[in-house]
């Protein structure tokens, strides 16, 4: 019976004991910082319109490998250029805000994203997506810089092993969601006829979001690369039904922990305004271009690049790189 | 096909929708009006490069800028007027919420109006600023 939750549990729970075991490092570390380099003399504009272009092409990529745009923005953009973790996070919890806010209406109207299960969800991981910023902002950069990099190594382990249900079996649903009726129909256009889908393991899962929540706060990822294996794999919900909750569910978890960024100071607008416009643009073409490309032969490449983006996060963090 | 989306779900998809594009049609706005120098910054746009190398506590120290809610009553300048729609769209899921619960009440759902209550406050608590400011 707990067979998923384990496998689940498998991918997640090293990530954080290693995370915890590489930040004892970072901690030496802490104490000999390199001097900050001085930043290059560009115009204004220079660096907003590299984010801009970035963030286009990241935008593009997000979708078609099916991830969302937080989670390749924040190792990508505080590893290859020269903005301070800080501001990258804040700048990442906008641009995954952003992008749930834009897809949320249009999941919740085709009854793909359900209120439901997300409201109970969504109060364990936002609650502890406060928890995550603070620590994270707490924190010494180089010891988060390190944590990244294990953890963006995990999503990498986490993309290439998760296995996916269609249509998982929950034979019966726990009693808690139960009580909350966390239950529902959709259309599924595939087989041409209604779904109708409930839940199990309900506390489990909610125990899950604890850590989805911290995580997500506190590098200011989205976290939609643990959400949906946590509803597909534990809850047992439709892949569909987990895909689209779990992007809907971002727009509540990174709203607590973007307001910790925002009144920390941490959000800068010429960071966040054209990395939100141009992720967003990405978006609506990577959609258009999902239609004429291999969707497998792109998630190989984001698999590529966010590895080499988690092992440079890693060595940044340690003073390697 | 017919949506299987209840009323508080199409209601809050609703509110979440116009504000959506409320917010991100701001965000372009006021930042055409800070780029363009309509409304001068409080950080001029060439120094802003030697602020966002360093850590949040270092840049607020250095450039004199004061965290939380403080943008509010600096709204005159074109970089603080950019936190309006970047604030907007981070309280959006507050009033959503605020809105679903009169129907979940007629329904007596209490459970749902209870865990929606309790969202609300975590993420007042989260905006208000309560919880500390000034990085590291």
């Amino acid at each position: 019976m707990l067979e998923k939750v384990l496998r689940v549990s498998k991918i997640l729970l090293p990530v954080f004991i290693l995370t915890v075991l590489i930040a004892g490092a970072a901690h030496v570390y802490a104490a000999h910082p390199p001097e900050p380099t001085a930043p290059a003399e560009h115009a204004w504009w220079f660096w907003p319109l590299i984010l801009l272009i970035l963030s286009f092409v990241l935008g593009v990529f997000a979708v078609m490998a099916g991830v969302g745009g937080g989670v390749l923005y924040v190792p990508i953009v505080s590893g290859f250029l020269p903005f301070h973790l800080d501001f990258v996070r804040g700048a990442g919890l906008i641009v995954a805000l952003a992008g749930a806010l834009a897809a949320g209406p249009g999941l919740l109207r085709k009854g793909m994203a359900d209120l439901r299960l997300a409201i109970p969800m969504a109060l364990i991981a936002s609650s502890c997506a406060i928890v995550g910023a603070m620590i994270g902002l707490a924190l010494p950069t180089n010891v988060v810089q390190t944590l990244l990099g294990a953890t963006i190594l995990g999503i990498v382990a986490i993309m290439l092993k998760a296995k996916k249900s269609e249509f998982p079996n929950v034979p019966q649903p726990d009693a808690l969601s139960q009580s909350l009726r966390i239950m529902g129909v959709y259309y599924e256009p595939t087989i041409k006829k209604d779904v109708q889908w409930q839940i199990h393991r309900t506390p489990i899962g909610l125990g899950l979001f604890v850590f989805i929540g911290v995580m997500a706060g506190m590098f200011g990822l989205g976290a939609g690369w643990a959400n949906v294996p946590v509803l597909n794999l534990v809850l047992g919900a439709p892949i569909k039904i987990s895909v689209a909750t779990s992007k809907f569910l971002l727009s509540i978890t990174d709203t607590s922990a973007a307001w910790i960024y925002l009144n920390n100071g941490a959000v800068l607008p010429l960071m966040v305004v054209p990395s939100v416009i141009g992720i967003m643009l990405g978006s609506f073409v990577g959609v258009k271009v999902l239609a004429i490309t291999k969707p497998s032969l792109i998630r190989i490449m984001v698999i590529v690049v966010l590895g080499i983006a988690g092992v440079k996060a890693l060595l940044k963090g340690l003073g390697i790189g | 096909m017919a949506s299987h989306a209840t009323e508080e779900q199409v209601l809050y998809a609703n509110i979440l929708n116009k504000g959506m594009l409320v917010g991100l049609l701001a965000l372009v706005v006021t930042f055409v009006i800070y780029g363009a120098g309509i409304l001068s910054p409080k950080i001029p746009l060439a120094d802003v490069q030697n602020y966002w190398v360093m850590p949040v506590s270092d840049y607020l120290k250095q450039s004199g800028i004061h965290a939380g809610w403080a943008w509010l009553g600096n709204l005159k300048y074109g970089d603080m007027l950019n936190f309006l729609p970047i604030a907007f769209l981070s309280l959006l899921t507050i009033i959503c919420y605020v809105a679903i619960i009169p129907g979940l009440l007629r329904k007596k759902d209490t459970a749902y109006v209870v865990l929606a209550v309790i969202e609300i406050i975590v993420l007042i608590v989260a905006a208000s600023g309560m919880l500390g400011s000034g990085g590291h």
